[in-house]
């Protein structure tokens, strides 16, 4: 007789922490927030599998903003920075395998979308996307430049702070998520009504990421450390019984 | 004093923001990355079943049909296996991915999906569920992304049955997540994110 570990379905996603769907000071919300309750029931397995995305399918590049959209030789202007964490379930286990999609600023602060109109010029050599697919330990890494804050279309004079947006799969698809990673000390992360979504101190800690002076490449470029936290699964043990005992 | 649960706590969720086409689907947005966008196309072959098309929009609360959102769907082959790594009740269409992601039309916002007709998969008790999609949208002004099921109007003896459809307290909303059949093999399903007409989204 053994003890068997088996997963169980989703656990209920912690609502309180995660931001309302109506919140007035980000405006754009206030018209596209559903005002019935949410209907709950338990994950099956429409939620609890999820597209899965091999190592194959990464270019050599996809994980080097600095690079994947520059002309041979040259190389996207800004900071240098490399971005890392891992990617862990609530249960503290690192999820491999999995896909991460990242997009951003250039480090003047204008993407590169025919919507985007800040003045601050394109860099002809920075696309602003990438991805990467998480290792054994649910660890990433890409290298990037630090993107600029920028204005945008709100209250009168709102600026968002350097951010850098995060897609998430996981193993379920009851475990997708996208969400924004901001720098340790950047003023404006108080200011900001997309960060005020947020309903808790530590839930901005909780995407505020650290400079990593240990990961630093020294003369090369600064590093900053960012894990994430996707649902996890309910574990049971049973035991593992001959038949008829 | 007690000991702490030391369990982490899920990451809080940004919006995705009126640029998620750069990072999710870039060729879209302009951007020549990757040899195509992730979702664009959910064959890589023949498939078996029924092809479908689904075809609609994402209304705001004023009723305007969003154009800056995505829209990802997620769903079993015709067998009603999935193509994924935790299907363990048997091997998927190996030329059928189950993942569809778009950004709709960049004038209209509507949105396409060429897929095929799922079949229906168990509930956790064993019952089987009605055949179904999940859908899931992001756009700038959703703090969260809304999860949401597409039933087919057209599969009225399952979903009589179904898990989920008889156990809703308001009825009169199960229509919002019925696809209507416009044509032979052509479905049309609208989300409204609020008002009169609200579809019903889901916490799972
Ligand atoms: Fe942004």
């Amino acid at each position: 007789m053994s003890l068997i570990k088996t997963q169980g379905g989703f656990i209920t996603r912690d609502r309180g922490r995660q931001p309302d769907a109506y919140t007035p000071d980000y405006k754009t919300s206030v018209k596209r927030s559903p005002s019935a309750a949410l209907l709950s029931f338990p994950s099956s397995i429409s939620e609890e599998t999820a597209p899965m995305f091999g190592h194959g399918m990464l270019g050599e590049l996809d994980n080097d903003l600095i690079h994947n959209y520059a002309a041979a030789g040259e190389s996207a202007i800004g900071p240098r920075i490399i971005v890392h964490g891992r990617v862990l379930d609530e249960n503290g286990n690192g999820i491999p395998n999995t896909l991460v999609e990242f997009w951003q600023a250039n480090a003047g602060g204008r993407y590169r979308h025919k919507k985007e109109s800040y003045l601050a010029p394109l860099d002809p050599n920075f696309g602003g996307c990438g991805r990467t697919i998480t290792g054994e330990d649910g660890s990433y890494e890409f290298r990037t430049v630090q993107p600029g804050p920028y204005p945008w279309p709100n209250r009168m004079n709102d600026w968002r702070p350097a951010h850098i947006h995060f897609s998430l799969f996981g193993h379920g698809f009851a475990q997708r998520l996208i969400t924004q990673m901001y720098f340790e000390g950047d003023p404006h992360i108080k200011l900001c009504p997309i960060v005020g979504v947020l309903k808790s101190q530590e839930a901005v800690d909780a995407l505020t990421a650290p400079l990593d002076m240990n990961r630093t490449v020294p003369m090369d470029s600064r590093a900053y450390k960012f894990d994430m936290v996707l649902r996890g699964r309910r574990q049971t043990y049973f035991e593992n019984r001959k038949e008829g005992m | 004093m007690t000991q702490p649960l030391d369990y982490l706590k899920e990451s809080p969720s940004q919006t995705a923001g009126p640029y998620v086409h750069i990072g999710c689907v870039p060729n879209f947005a302009g951007i020549k990355m990757y040899d195509g966008d992730l979702g664009a196309s959910m064959k890589t072959g023949p498939v078996q079943g029924q092809e479908i098309t689904i075809k609609g929009h994402v209304y705001d609360g004023t009723g305007t049909p969003l154009r800056d959102a995505m829209i990802e769907i997620w769903q079993p082959d015709a067998a009603g296996l999935f193509a994924s790594a935790n299907e363990t009740r048997g091997t998927a269409d190996p030329n059928f991915t189950g993942f569809g992601r778009t950004a709709g039309d960049m004038d209209t916002g509507e949105f396409t999906f060429e897929t095929v007709k799922p079949g229906a998969v168990p509930w956790p008790d064993g019952r089987m569920q009605a055949p179904h999609i999940t859908f899931w949208i992001v756009a700038r002004g959703i703090n969260i992304g809304l999860h949401t099921r597409m039933y087919f109007e057209d599969e009225s003896d399952a979903n009589a049955t179904d898990p989920i459809l008889t156990r809703m307290e308001h009825q009169n909303r199960v229509p919002t997540l019925l696809a209507t059949k416009t044509a032979d093999g052509v479905y049309t399903f609208d989300i409204h994110l609020q008002g009169p007409q609200e579809t019903v989204f889901f916490d799972m």
